[in-house]
């Protein structure tokens, strides 16, 4: 099969656009595994179990550089009995790690919330590392209108 | 940001043991470090990295700080109050500098 010029200039840009699609998508894998890690790392390698702890964050945020999210961890923060520590992980930003909250027992409860900034739609999860050293997490989707990291 | 300013909302009295929720804001910019200029060059970051919260010396509340944190970073969190005390809140900025307030609060 003989291609004419025309034929040739369209295999061409195909080609073009397959790559870029190729390098895109790759660096959201790339976060996607690093959060992951990120949260083996953080859980020393065991598997958190769903529950305990609560992830608040909007459906939808309209404004990607300030995103109210609040975590809350089921716990009696007894001198014996407390969370140690949360982390907050975007999977969709340049780098996945948001914050880390430690507690103590005089914290009273678990609560804790802040604003974050979040580049696209993405999953942002929460991480909580209890004294006994078990680890709860939570997970939500948010959607962005605009994202928040510039450029 | 030259002045970076604390605002921190505690009440000023609480029964013993009663759980009080804080509110803490600092004015800072929060440079993330990915961000360019017109020319293209990196603005180098500069954030608060840490933020701690101690009662009477004991360390109550403590965040580690990464750049996905907005300007003007706000922490809510809760205590205990197990007697009167101060509680002495601390932000650690990349520069080295750090920017601290205190409140008291009595046990009625």
């Amino acid at each position: 099969m003989s291609l004419t010029r025309r034929e040739t200039l369209i295999l061409g840009i195909g080609a073009a656009a397959l790559a870029t699609a190729g390098l895109r998508s790759s660096p959201v894998l790339a976060a996607a595994e690093d959060t992951q890690a990120m949260i083996m790392e953080f859980t020393g390698g065991k598997e958190p179990e769903s529950g305990r702890i609560t992830l608040n964050a909007p459906e939808i945020a309209e404004n990607g550089n300030t995103v109210p999210i609040s975590v809350s961890v089921d716990s009696p923060m007894t001198a014996d009995d407390y969370v140690e520590q949360v982390i907050v992980l975007a999977e969709g930003n340049p780098n996945p790690g948001v914050v880390v909250f430690a507690f103590s027992p005089l914290s009273g409860s678990a609560d804790a919330s802040t604003r974050m900034r979040l580049a696209k739609t993405q999953n942002v999860v929460a991480v909580a590392k209890m004294k006994d050293g078990s680890v709860f997490m939570d997970k939500r989707e948010v959607k962005v209108t605009i994202g928040g990291c510039g450029g | 940001m030259a002045s970076a300013k604390p605002r921190v909302k505690v009440p000023s009295s609480a029964s013993k043991d009663e759980v009080i929720t804080i509110k803490t804001l600092i004015s800072h910019t929060m440079e993330s470090g990915v961000r360019k200029d017109k020319e293209g060059n990196v603005i180098p970051r500069k954030i608060i990295n840490t933020f701690t919260a101690e009662f009477n010396g004991a360390k109550v509340f403590e965040a580690n700080i990464e750049p996905a944190i907005s300007a003007n970073p706000y922490f809510e969190f809760s205590m205990r109050v197990p007697e009167s005390g101060t509680i002495k809140f601390t932000w650690v900025d990349d520069d080295g500098s750090v920017y601290s307030e205190e409140k008291t609060i009595e046990v009625n």
